[in-house]
Formats: structure tokens, sequence, C-alpha cells
């Protein structure tokens, strides 16, 4: 099997086979994916006939990694990213330090050489930031306290890339003329340059993300959203992605690390939800490439040729970060449960290993055959901690929590969800938002005019840019955590395309739209819509109120006869959606309703209150005492 | 002269020809100001602020207001709960209201042999005004007896005139006598 497409179908046809699969047995989408890769691996179907070509494909396709760090980095403004520094230190370098350390230990009793071992050490401390984020946020567990240890921890290891990457070249006292020769690709264009000038042109770069996403990236984005092409906005974004990547790379350091700190940066612009709505599909189809290029690598004819080394060696390192995770959750206290979800959770060792490995190589401390080992010792952790997460999950938990004090503590959430999201924030929408506001109620505003996002933000609103039409700018805009939906659009299309939307992906959210007319109500209707406010209503009955009362009438006989009106009208719409379909009958229908409304108003006139309602009225009285003379 | 104030509160009022005759003959005297509270509150959204300025202003306050099921209309009762706040009317510094006169001035669609022991309501007017007594009282005020007009249902043309006649003399005598001497449970009702 050759060729692009060909090879894009086989992806494709394994992923979506596996991955719904996956998923219905409860396990993750990630499972799925590594699952995948074996089954049109090598060794099973052959569909890709080496590992080298499996190799190929996630270095490719690690780039799925850095676009997910960034997307992190966006939900996650710099006021928060300082809450958790504690974590990030503490907790992620001890974890580092110390897995490093022991497995270090063990390659010098075993024994290799120190340098081996510490090259194997430095990799294998590192965890795999893909399988772990993308597992937490399939289980909607970013915002606990687990999910902020994880991260922290995540982090650290990614800060971690750069010592090491650093120390590994310093290994090979041995055979020095290999440094040179091959450290090119790794450490890019600064390599050259003398030490002091490497340390300045890092902090340049880092300098340079920080500025630009300050003040290069909103101007960028405001500009090519005035153009309304959405392609463009979504190049833009990848642009900003891409280029910070690269400017990394030329560094030497770690682009998911760059890319975290440009999305934290850009976390406080009107373009994040977009943002997010936007590289959230790439982010997706890289990484599930990424899984399933991994289960293509498991070297299975290894695996059974060197088999209790293989598993040893796996189970080994996967019990040796847990127990060390274990004990840095005790540290923090986290409860049983969790601690041992926190430690399985990361005790895979990571993809950034497959860089390691290869780097390590390439300067001459590995030799093949070791390569080949920990490569397999790799993948196979990483196949083999979701499975364990998922054993744990279904088996372990339920036997735990008969025990009543497993209940779970959850912390503040890095971002407070509302309960409201109103889209367009016009004139109608941002009275709306104002009165909310004004009444204590914070609502999450998307709106498509750029314009009208830098003024309102000057005025203090958190306004989003963003088509509040499509699935996923709803979900990075809190529709799974809201419970109601406003549409304050001037456009019935795009609010019916909206309730459409809602009642597909987001059924649990109340959806409350702007019409214009009656005939726009009555397409609203017939979606199922409850909530309509006819936008010219309310205002054509308070004018006509005021008129009533320059005229003579009593405020309050006024006041009561309008919300008559008001009901009346609202009664007769859902009566009138009946006929609407029959045109003929309908327009008589229609001039039948209106002569309806004429008689109910002159008849409230004519009998001093309406039909059915003689309040105050003590006409009657007078008639009965009359009669009983 | 003293300076009245009506706050009238009828929800019908173009339909009480009784009322509106005797709105009209107290209107523009001078020194009467009458508040109309369902033509200002339409949504009973009362402005407390407004409301108690006008009561500080004024000598006599005077609910006018139709019976109804042995009370005033609920926008009265709306008044009363918003508008005399505790610490303001009533309570420890509610001095505001210390001393001025009070009394309610009525229409009833029964008769005063309606209301009486022997009548269909088995008590006489005074009875069920008690609570506007008692809040007069708790407002350290001077609580008068009723200017009353029974028997509206079957009032003649002539009769009515005379009411609001009575009616405007009432009110003119608060407003200028030198000592207003009408304590509710002594003296006969006001015909």
């Amino acid at each position: 099997m050759n060729g692009f497409l060909a090879n894009a179908v086989i992806y494709i046809i394994a992923a979506i086979i596996c991955v719904p699969l996956a998923k219905r047995l409860g396990m993750g989408s990630v499972l799925g994916y590594l699952l995948a890769g074996i089954l049109i691996g090598p060794y099973l179907l052959g569909f890709i006939t080496n590992e080298g070509q499996g190799q190929d494909i996630m270095h490719a396709t690690e780039f799925g990694v850095v676009m997910m760090l960034f997307l992190i980095g966006l939900e996650l403004e710099p006021k928060n990213l300082w809450k958790i520094r504690d974590l990030i230190i503490r907790i992620g370098l001890s974890q580092v330090l110390v897995t490093a350390l022991l497995v270090f230990c063990v390659g010098i009793l075993i024994p290799i050489p120190w340098q081996i071992s510490l090259a194997i050490a430095l990799s294998m401390a590192l965890s795999s930031t893909a399988i772990v984020l993308q597992s937490l946020k399939e289980r909607n567990e970013m915002n606990s306290k687990l999910g902020k240890m994880s991260f922290g921890v995540l982090l650290m290891q990614d800060i971690a890339v750069i010592p090491i990457l650093a120390i590994l070249p310093l290994l090979v006292v041995a055979s020095p003329d290999l440094t040179t020769a091959h450290t090119d690709d790794m450490h890019g264009l600064i390599e050259s340059l003398p030490g002091w000038a490497q340390t300045l042109s890092i902090f340049a770069a880092i300098g340079i993300v920080v500025l630009l996403g300050r003040y290069g990236f909103g101007p960028l984005l405001n500009f090519v959203a005035k153009t309304r092409l959405r392609e463009l906005f979504t190049a833009s974004a990848l642009l900003i992605v891409v280029g910070i990547s690269y400017l990394m790379e030329l560094v030497g350091l770690s682009p998911a690390l760059g890319a975290f700190l440009a999305g934290v940066i850009l976390a406080n612009s009107p373009y994040r939800h977009a943002l997010e709505s936007d590289l959230e599909p790439f982010k997706g189809l890289l990484l599930g490439l990424f899984f399933m290029a991994v289960g293509s690598t498991i070297n299975f004819s290894l695996i059974y040729k060197e088999a209790s080394t293989v598993f040893t060696l796996t189970l080994g390192i996967i019990l040796l970060k847990t127990l060390v995770l274990l004990v840095l959750g005790k540290v923090k206290k986290l409860h049983l449960t969790t601690n041992l979800k926190f430690a399985i959770g990361l005790s895979q060792v990571g993809e950034f290993s497959f860089v390691t490995y290869a780097f390590a190589q390439q300067l001459g401390i590995f030799e093949q055959s070791l390569t080949d080992t920990l490569m397999a010792v790799t993948a196979l952790s990483m196949t083999i901690s979701p499975v364990l997460m998922l054993v744990f999950d279904k088996f372990i938990i339920p036997m735990m929590s008969k025990n009543p004090e497993t209940k779970e503590q959850k912390m503040d959430t890095f971002q407070e969800k509302n309960k409201v999201i109103l889209i367009g924030f016009g004139h109608f929408g941002s009275t709306l938002g104002r009165f909310l506001r004004a009444s204590g109620v914070e609502a999450t505003i998307l709106d498509s005019d750029p314009e009208r996002i830098e003024y309102l933000r000057k005025m203090g609103f958190k306004v989003y840019f963003g088509d509040g039409t499509r699935a996923e700018l709803l979900q990075s805009a809190g529709a799974e955590e809201a419970s109601i939906l406003i549409s304050a659009i001037d456009n019935t299309e795009y609010s019916l395309k909206l309730v459409e939307l809602c009642k597909q992906e987001f059924p649990h959210l109340e959806v409350m739209i702007r019409a214009k007319n009656r005939y726009d109500a009555f397409e609203l209707m017939e979606k199922g819509v409850t909530n309509i406010y006819r936008e010219h209503l309310d205002t054509s009955i308070k004018m006509g109120e005021d008129v009533l009362k320059k005229l003579g009438f009593r405020a309050h006989t006024v006041h009561r006869m309008a919300k008559q009106f008001h009901d009346y009208d609202e009664a007769a719409l859902k009566v009138l959606i009946n006929y609407k379909n029959n045109q003929d009958e309908y327009i008589s229908k229609n001039r039948q309703q209106i002569e309806m409304q004429e008689s109910l108003l002159s008849g409230e006139l004519m009998r001093k209150f309406s039909v059915n309602d003689h309040t105050w009225d003590s006409d009657g009285i007078k008639e009965a005492e009359k009669k009983s003379k | 002269m003293r300076k009245i104030l009506v706050l009238f509160a009828h929800p019908k009022y173009e339909h009480s020809e009784v009322n509106q005759a005797m709105i009209r003959s107290i209107s523009e005297l001078e020194n009467v100001e009458i508040r109309d509270l369902y033509e200002l509150y339409p949504d009973f959204n009362i402005s407390i602020q407004q409301e108690q300025e006008a009561l500080i202003q004024a000598d006599v306050v005077i609910w006018h207001h139709p019976i109804y099921w042995y009370s005033c209309p609920p926008l009265l009762k709306q008044w009363i709960d918003l508008v005399l706040e505790f610490g303001w009317a009533y309570g420890p510094g509610g001095v505001y209201l210390k001393g001025k006169y009070l009394l309610n001035a009525i229409t009833s669609g029964g008769s005063d042999l309606a209301y009486s022991k022997e009548g269909r309501n088995q008590h006489p007017i005074v009875d069920f005004l008690l609570p506007f007594e008692q809040t007069g009282k708790l407002c350290l005020m001077n609580y008068l007896a009723p200017f009353h007009v029974s028997g509206t249902f079957k009032i003649t043309d002539s009769e009515l005139e005379d009411q609001a006649k009575a009616y405007r003399e009432f009110v003119l005598e608060l407003r200028d006598s030198e000592q207003i001497d009408r304590p509710i449970r002594t003296n006969p009702l006001l015909k």
C-alpha cells in the first residue's frame, strides 16, 4: 500500500473503526487511536510496512502536542498560572529529579555505564503530555485538583526538556567528534554561537513571543477578522502557532513551551474562543495521528524475542514512576483515590523520549539495539498506562468507593464559566447584557463585529469574537456548563441555525431567541422554541400606553390593558401557527384574529373593562340591588 | 394654615362618580396636595423617597379610598408597606410623622345601616378601620375619625352634591381651624 491518499484512507478508516469502539467500551480516545495504530502497524495487518514509517508520521504529528499546549495556554490566564506556580515548581521539579535519580541508580546497579544510565533516566522521567492531557480533557478533569497537579508536573517536564537536550551532548566524553556533527538539527542555528550569545538569544526569543502576544497578534487577528474570511482567520491562527514553534526551535527551546507561553498571553484576548475553535480540529487530527503512529511503532517482533526484558523494563518503569508520584501526591494531601489516578495517569514514558533516544543514538551514547528496546518500552508504557487507568476506573474505584470517605474534593476552576451565553451584542444584546450585569449575572458574550468588540472591551465588557453557529466555538465559550443561550441577533436564519445546533449538540441549553416579527416567530415555534421574543412587541405596546395616557386614560387601567393585549397577542400567535401551512386559511384566520383583537379592545372600552374582567365594576352590584328592591 | 396631603387610591377612578365628585370638590384648594397613587404608580413601583418627602411637608394626612372587602385597595396597602419604613416612620429614630394628623376618607357601597351591629356587616365602619388606626398610632400620629360617604350604590345626584360639598368643608376645616378635635372612639360618626 503506497501513496499519500491510500495511506490517508487506511489511517482514517482505522481511526473511524477503533476510536468509537474504544469510546463505547469506556476507554478514552487515546487508547482507541493507539489500538488503531497497532492494528494497521507492521505486525498485525501490515498496512504500515515498518516502524520507520510510523516514526516519520510520529515526528510530523508531534506538532499536535504543540497545538495542544497553545490551546491549554489559551484557557489559562496569567494570574491563574501564577496560582499554580507552587505545583509546577515543587511537585513538578521533584518528580523529574527523583524519578531520574532512581532510574539512574537502577541503571548503575544493573550495571550499565553511567552516561547511558543518565540519558535513559532523564528521558524516562518525562510523561506523555499528549496522553495525559487528552485523557484529562476527555474526562472533564482539567479543572479538578487532579487535573491541576498533573498539569503542573507536565509543564515542569516541558521546561525540563531544555536542560536535558543541553546535557545529552556533554555525556559523549568518549567520542567528542560525534557531537558537532549531529546536534545541528536539534539545536538549530544558534549552536555555533558562544554560550552567552545562546543564552541571550533564548531570552530574546521569549521576549519576542511575549511582545508579539501582547501587541502583535491582537492587531493581526483584528485586521484579518475584518476581512470576514474565515479561512484567513484559521490561517492566521496556524501562523501564530507555527511561527512560534519555528522561533523556539531556532533557539533550541521546546516549541510546546513557546506555544504554551503565547497561549497564556492570548488568554485575555477577545479572539480567544475563535482561536480555540479554529485550532481544535487541527490539534485533534494531529494528536490522533500521533497516537496511531505511536501504536504502529511498537516492535512486536522485538517484544516477542525479548519478552521478559521488555516487559520487566516497562512494568518496572511504570511502577517506579507511579510510586514517586504517589509519594508526591501524598505530600500534597491528595485523597487516596485521586492520588492513585494522578500517579497512574502520569506513569508512562512520554513521547519526548522518542526524540531523546534518537538524539542519544546520533550522539553515539546508545546502540541501535538499546534504542529499539527503549522505544518498545516507551510505546508499550504509553499503551499500558491508559489500560491501567481504565482498569482502575472501572474496577478498582467502584470497589474503593464502598468506603464512604472516598469523596473527591474539587478545587476552584481555572476559569469561571458563566451560566449564560449571549450571542450578538448590538443594541438589543447590549441592553440585555447591561441589565443582566446590573443584576449581578455575568454572561459570556459573543459577537462577530471586530470594531464593536474593541469598543466594548474598552468599556469593560468581556466580549469575544466569533460566529455562534459553530459547535466548537460554543463549546469553548462554555456551552457544556452554561444553562441558558440567548440569541440577540437580528437575523432569523442565523437564529434558526443556532437552534438546530443547540438541539443536536447541547440539548441541555435553554434557548431564548430574539425574533423580528410574527413570521419569524412561527418558524422558531416550528423548531420547538418556546422562548421567543418579538423585538417590536413590548416597545410598541409601551408607546401605545403612553399615547393613551396622554389622551387622558388612567395609568393603571392602561397598564392592565397593555398587559392583557400583550398576553392576547402571544396567545393569538399560538392559534395562528396551526393555520400557517394552509395559506388561504391562514389569511382568513389572520384577518379573523385581527378582528378578534379589535373587538376585544373596543369591548374593553365599551364594557369599561375587558369581557372577562369585571374588576372594580360596581354596575352589576347596582343592578342586583335594584332588582332586589 | 395646615398643609393637607390627600393620598388617593382608586383603581378604577374613571368609573367612580362619587370619588370624582369628591376629588373635584377639593382640588385646586390652597395647601391641599392630592397624590393620585394609581396614576403615579400604575405598576405598583412606588417611589419611597418622593412619598416620604410629601409626608414630611404635610400636617394632615388623608388616606382617601373606597372600601373594598372591608379594607383599602391594594396599592394603598403597598404604599403603607413600603413608605412607612422602620427607623423612619416608627421604631428607633422613626419620628418623622410624630404629631401629624391622620384619617381615612372612605366611600362604601353599603349604607350606614349595613355597617352597624344589626346590619349585614355586623360592625360599625370604625371597627374595620382598626388596622389603619393602629398603624397611625405606631407612627405616633393623631388618628382621627373618618370621613365616610356610605350607600354609594344608591346615591342620588343631589345627595352626591351635598357629600362633595361636605368633604370640601371638612378639608377646609382641617386646614384652617385653630384646633382639631375629632377623636375616633368618642365622637359619633360624621354623616
